[in-house]
């Protein structure tokens, strides 16, 4: 208690005791602490989740260890259980869907970027932005519907063109990694589109205008002068488009087939580790099948959270300062 | 103004929520196999006591034996009853015991979805067993033909296609392959989830029916109900008579006479591959899984209620659904059987 | 190669490239159209008073409707709103006006991760904390699962539109003698407000349409939900359980929910984004 207070009634305090009454009345402190226990309650909530998933699969990590991740045998009978199929099927599914979404997403960029008039390209950006509102749900009832039929019509095209590889081969069914390729590559193909075109747009004119100075036709100009310089960008949007794909849980599961095991080939079903996670989590009986299904849920959170940083470190060293 | 209208809607969603507080609110999940019948039993339920509503999710014997367990739910179901260990794991986890009440039987039937095609095939245990073991491959195989002389096969491929969840339909599926096939019981065995050897997966009886209806040159298994509603070409299996038997009321209760006579009194029984000319060899019991002890006393009034209409009023609906009643022995049994529940 | 033809293969290559970037265009923006009409056509013409008003009917027969799944998804996302908003919105103040430090830093890093954790993720995160200890499915765990993710959206955008008010107008409150607290609250907010109400919204609409987290949370339920304790059906489950199912009546549902699902989702993300494209200075 300040002793430097005068005693006058109705005088006001002076000192350190004055200014934080006065805080307290302005709600300054106040305000800050809401605030800071808000900000502070994010940490918490994510330490609880990791917390939670690591601590709910501790009976399958100590059943299985690291051979969890190399284990391909799924079998809740005698309780063999290996992550290897669903690594595989969210890898192999995910990166089908880079194959398709790249070409078609860096090539749309760059026409929004760099030849459509401003108008026009804010139009198409829009309704290609809006392609990524569209729920994952309504992803798969059309994907069942429309492309698995389609799929299956056009497969015997693939298989002559193709069928030479062992991507290729064997039986078809419809649901299969392809269809979950594919189903992956629309639903990510907004994002790298709605990236690479800003950070074509933030290259600085002078780069167009010196390559064509020198004679270099627009798409040299773009090709070899513009998109490189936006290359971290670009790449920055692909691993953006990678980490969701991987989480992705509901168009998969309807269309990839659900079988946890490993085919070579892109026409037979797999198995995603959000689809079965989403398929067989309500009826894992017995504690090792719901943990081996937790530390399932663990692994792929750690897979997002390494591509996700990747991502954020390209996108961010782009935007901010310019070629790499 | 709006800002007024705006609160009314807001609190006329709310109340929603909360009105119906009289109302008794029983969750239950598991088998899809009977799950049209009793969608159909506690829908006529409700309308019986419309403040009872019993609200059941076809999630899978899997799923009702997990969430019974873990105590999500009032009561499951499932077709493929409980082993001595899970039994066990529901005294350790919930401290009393697992009661099983069989409610119907059924039969599961090999679906297949082949253009051009229209009889109905005739499927041997062997060509069942090497079908879903995968060493069968083809339509034309020679096991397929041989039972079926006058049907031209086609030489694709067939597309498998099974569970993708725990279940007792695939119980009962591999329950019967195990007993006709020796190198099916050795590679892959019994369970409501299994490691198959070949095949798609899909969720639930709606999801193997939805997927053979999408998938040509397909075969998987549902319960018999699932085919009809759908129809789906579904086949005839030999007996251990030599009879190629159609899945039908009569088949099915002929497979459980003997079963009707020396039931157990935990009811658990397998009627798979019974003996006798009538029988359907891949039939079976499903059951409702009641904990011996119900804490919430509307709860336990509510169920116990429910069982005694459902042995009673309910086994009349049965065949409207092409279930078959429960023999009367049974039922008897059963009767005593529901005041264990305390 | 004489120079005149290297001319022309490179004029020629320049035609088809570009041109193959336009097909490119049209192939991604053609498909939203494509998706829209197609569920326009499959499921407004099923769209009848029934399926806003009716419960689902016994499997098999014919009719009903989804009432109770559209009424649970709004108690759904009015919970997730609860959780979600005000710890988001007032971590972005934090992060605004208070946040040059390390432990700002070490928000904004969690924020990003959690905004990265997979949807069926939060779903099992959401089961161990609630629906275990609770011993019941229930609105309020699959609430709390939407709500969490709703929470670094929130965060983000809306610390991005409180530092894109100019400090002028800060500058201004204090010099008029305001505290922090109250220029804060009766300036910074207030002219933000339009884009953390827009944020909100486009929030909401990417939460309304998520089925994974609701699979083991809310579960689901044939009959109206009471209160927050009972499990609850929800539009995008019904969409997954019709559509892998073998019934065409449940297809015809599934279509319909499909395109009220996509008509809602989409019109709030047009309408949010044409107010801010009007506002002018929005950040990105």
């Amino acid at each position: 208690m300040s002793a430097s207070s005068a005693t006058v009634t109705g005088a006001r305090p002076s000192g350190r005791a004055q200014s934080l009454i006065e805080r307290l009345r302005g709600g300054d402190e106040i305000a800050y602490l809401i605030t800071f226990a808000s900000a502070a309650t994010v940490i918490l909530v994510t330490l609880l989740l990791v917390f939670e998933l690591y601590h709910k699969s501790s009976v399958s990590r100590k059943a299985f260890g690291f051979s969890f991740l190399t284990t391909s045998i799924w079998d809740p009978v005698a309780g063999h259980f290996g992550a290897l199929p669903f690594i595989y099927g969210t890898v192999v599914t995910s990166l089908l869907a880079l194959l398709i979404a790249i070409p078609l997403g860096v090539g749309a960029a760059i026409f929004l970027a760099e030849l459509a008039p401003p108008r026009i390209s804010d139009g198409l950006t829009f309704l290609i932005e809006l392609l990524a509102a569209v729920p994952s749900v309504i992803f798969g009832l059309l994907g069942i519907f429309i492309l698995v039929p389609i799929l299956r019509s056009v497969e015997p095209a693939l298989r002559s063109v193709l069928g030479w590889t062992p991507l290729f081969q064997g039986p078809f069914y419809g649901v299969s990694l392809l269809s979950g390729g594919v189903v992956l590559a629309v639903m990510i193909v907004p994002f790298i589109i709605s990236i690479s075109r800003e950070v074509i747009l933030a290259v600085p004119g002078d780069q167009r205008e010196a390559a064509l100075a020198v004679g270099a036709t627009r798409w040299e100009t773009t090709w070899d002068v513009v998109v490189p310089y936006a290359r971290k960008g670009i790449m920055g949007s692909i691993f953006l488009a990678l980490a969701r794909s991987l989480g992705e849980t509901m168009a998969v599961t309807m269309v990839i087939g659900n079988d946890p095991k490993i085919h070579t080939s892109l026409f037979a079903p797999g198995y995603s580790i959000a689809a079965v996670i989403a398929n067989e989590f309500t009826e894992a009986t017995g504690d090792l099948y719901q943990s081996a299904l937790i530390e399932l849920g663990l692994v792929l959170f750690v897979l997002t959270m390494v591509i996700n940083a990747l991502a954020r470190v390209l996108v961010a060293t782009t935007t901010k300062k310019g070629s790499g | 103004m709006t800002r007024r209208m705006i609160w009314a809607a807001f609190a006329a969603v709310f109340s929603i929520g909360i009105s119906s507080a009289q109302q008794v609110l029983i969750n239950a999940a598991g088998a899809t196999f009977p799950y049209p019948m009793y969608s159909k039993w506690f829908d006529e339920y409700h309308k019986k006591f419309p403040n009872l509503q019993f609200n059941y999710q076809s999630i899978g014997s899997g799923g009702g034996i997990q969430q019974v367990t873990a105590g999500t739910v009032d009561f499951g179901a499932t077709d493929g009853p409980m082993n001595d260990m899970q039994l066990k794991e529901f005294k350790d986890k919930r401290g009393s015991d697992i009661l099983h009440f069989p409610t119907v039987m059924g039969a599961v039937v090999p679906i297949y979805n082949l253009h051009g095609v229209s009889q109905q095939l005739n499927f041997t245990p062997e060509a069942l067993a090497g079908i879903f073991l995968g060493t069968i491959k083809k339509w034309n195989d020679p096991a397929l033909t041989v039972a079926n002389a006058g049907v031209s096969l086609p030489g694709t491929d067939i597309v498998v296609v099974h569970r993708s969840d725990g279940s007792g339909t695939t119980y009962i599926w591999v329950d019967y392959l195990s007993k006709v096939s020796k190198e099916w019981e050795t590679k892959v065995g019994r369970g409501t989830s299994v490691n198959w050897p070949v095949g798609l997966g899909g969720k639930g009886n709606e999801g193997v029916s939805g997927q053979v209806q999408q998938t040509p040159n397909s075969m998987g298994y549902v319960e018999l109900i699932y085919a009809v509603q759908n129809k789906l070409g579904y086949g005839k299996v030999k007996n251990t008579t030599g009879a190629f038997v159609q899945a039908n009321l009569g088949s099915v209760t002929a497979a459980a006479a003997g079963a009707a006579k020396d039931m157990p009194d935990d009811f658990r029984v397998s009627i798979t591959n019974a003996p006798g000319k009538d029988s359907y060899p891949i039939s079976s019991f499903t059951w409702l899984l009641i904990p011996s002890k119900i804490q919430d006393a509307t709860k336990r009034k509510a169920i116990t209620e429910f069982l005694q209409w459902m042995l009673k009023d309910g086994q009349n609906m049965t065949e409207a659904l092409a279930y078959a009643r429960l023999p009367q022995p049974v039922i008897a049994k059963e009767t005593k059987a529901v005041s264990k529940i305390q | 190669m004489p120079a005149s033809l290297h001319m022309m293969r490179r004029k020629v290559v320049n035609a088809v490239m570009l041109s193959l970037t336009g097909l490119c265009t049209l192939l991604a923006a053609g498909t939203l159209v494509f998706i829209l009409g197609y569920l326009f056509v499959h499921g407004a013409k099923s769209l009848n008073w029934d399926f806003f008003t009716k419960l689902p009917t016994p499997v098999g027969e014919p009719g009903g409707g989804m009432a109770n799944a559209i009424v649970g998804s709004a108690k759904l996302l009015l919970l997730a709103t609860v959780v979600g908003v005000p710890i988001g919105f007032l971590g972005g103040v934090y992060l605004a006006e208070f946040g040059e430090n390390m432990f700002a830093d070490a928000v904004r890093y969690t924020t990003d991760l959690l905004n990265g954790v997979p949807s069926i993720v939060m779903g099992i995160f959401a089961y161990t904390l609630i629906v275990l200890p609770q011993r019941h499915f229930s609105t309020l765990a699959g609430g709390l699962a939407l709500g969490v993710m709703m929470i670094p959206i929130a965060i983000r955008s809306s610390e991005e539109f409180l530092r894109a008010v100019p400090l002028s107008l800060r500058e201004g409150a204090m010099a008029l003698g305001a505290s922090k607290t109250k220029a804060i609250l009766t300036v910074v907010i207030p002219a933000a407000k339009h884009g953390i109400l827009t944020g909100l919204m486009l929030n909401l609409a990417r939460v309304a349409g998520e089925t994974a987290p609701l699979l083991f949370t809310s579960f689901s339920n044939r009959y109206w939900s009471p209160g927050w304790e009972q499990p609850t059906a929800a539009l995008p489950v019904m969409i997954f359980t019709y559509a892998i199912a073998p019934y065409e009546d449940w297809h015809q549902q599934a279509w319909s929910a499909g395109f009220v699902l996509l008509t809602l989702v989409l019109a709030v993300n047009i309408v949010a984004r044409l107010i801010l494209s009007k506002r002018g200075a929005a950040p990105r």
